[in-house]
């Protein structure tokens, strides 16, 4: 694939997963509002989201958006800031992209499985 | 008649700022004072102008700290308790005092592909574009750039990113983007596309705050974005 090709269709990741997360961080917050509202505890909120598929699915595709946003953003930061560009840093950045994905679905895994 | 306490830059990237004092006149330009300068105070001042009003684009500088083209700047609206402060423009090298090497700015425009490239031959008609056309109006709206640099040299993009083509490269090609006669789309659409092209632009919008033709290279450049994208998805890039 063409370099232009390539980071034509980054922009546009970026873009679209910008969109999703948006969306994702007013229901995740909302979500704890209200969850929290009369206290809680640890026990109680796993009690809840244990074996939770819709909530499964909706952090997942949490996970999905940061997984694809972050580092492309961080693509950017790096070359600005700091003159890094080139294979290197897309190949780290695909490293902590991996490493993002890795985390959080660690994270849904021990909440919602 | 009042006095203007002027600092403008003397030297190249390593110059320094010297102080004149220069009368003040009515409807006195930011031109008036540096032309002033040169031929009653110090004749070694490097600067550059053309038409002196507002079409070649040749005399744009950086005044109290913003690009402007000065031939239609009126020290009435920039001076601040009597000072001026004039240097080269941003983002491009400084040769002496207030010029500028426009060479990389221009560059740019043709890696851009910011030239026409047509078909037609000279036994053909003219060709016939509708002034009401949706693509005519497009062009239209950024067409009337005078290639000055004041936006490249507000541009931050551009200084962070010494590859990146610029607003006034990008409107240029936008423009071409929709001209039905060109026959260049897809190289043009290539050259203007990635982390050298549109996609870089954060959309801070200095290009179009500062332009003193009031263009919006900004919405030239999301144009260019949606059409980048377009040929994308249609793995024409």
């Amino acid at each position: 694939m063409r370099a232009v090709r390539s980071q034509t269709l980054l922009w546009v990741a970026q873009r679209a997963s910008a969109a999703v997360l948006g969306a994702c961080v007013v229901v995740h917050l909302a979500t704890i509002i209200y969850a929290v509202r009369g206290g809680l505890s640890g026990a109680e909120i796993l009690a809840r989201t244990r074996g939770n598929g819709a909530w499964f699915a909706f952090y997942a595709l949490f996970v999905l958006a940061v997984t694809v946003h972050a580092p492309i953003g961080m693509r950017a930061v790096l070359g600005e800031w700091l003159g890094w560009r080139g294979r290197a840093r897309d190949a780290v950045l695909l490293a902590f992209a991996m490493l993002l994905g890795v985390m959080g679905m660690r994270a849904v895994f021990a909440v919602f499985a | 008649m009042s006095t203007l306490h002027v600092r403008i830059w003397r030297g190249g990237a390593q110059g320094a700022f010297r102080e004149y004092e220069v009368p003040r006149h009515e409807s006195q330009t930011v031109l008036d004072v540096v032309t002033h300068v040169q031929r009653q105070l110090d004749a070694t001042l490097a600067y550059r102008y053309a038409c002196r009003v507002g079409m070649c684009g040749s005399c744009a500088m950086t005044v109290n700290g913003r690009p402007r083209w000065t031939c239609r700047t009126h020290v009435d609206k920039v001076a601040r308790a009597g000072r001026l402060e004039v240097a080269p423009l941003r983002n491009l090298p400084v040769i002496r005092d207030l010029v500028a090497d426009m060479r990389e700015f221009f560059d740019k425009w043709a890696r851009a592909k910011g030239q026409f490239r047509g078909s037609a031959t000279r036994t053909d008609d003219f060709a016939r574009v509708s002034p009401a056309s949706e693509q005519r109006r497009l062009a239209d709206a950024a067409i009337e750039c005078i290639g000055c640099a004041v936006c490249y040299a507000a541009c931050d993009v551009v200084a962070w990113s010494p590859d990146y083509l610029g607003p006034a490269a990008l409107n240029r090609a936008w423009t071409l983007v929709n001209d039905q006669r060109d026959t260049a789309q897809a190289q043009r659409l290539r050259a203007v596309a990635g982390d050298a092209g549109c996609h870089s632009c954060h959309t801070h919008m200095s290009c179009t705050d500062r332009c003193p033709k009031e263009l919006s290279p900004t919405a030239s450049i999301a144009g260019l974005k949606r059409a980048t994208l377009k040929a994308a998805l249609r793995d024409e890039l």
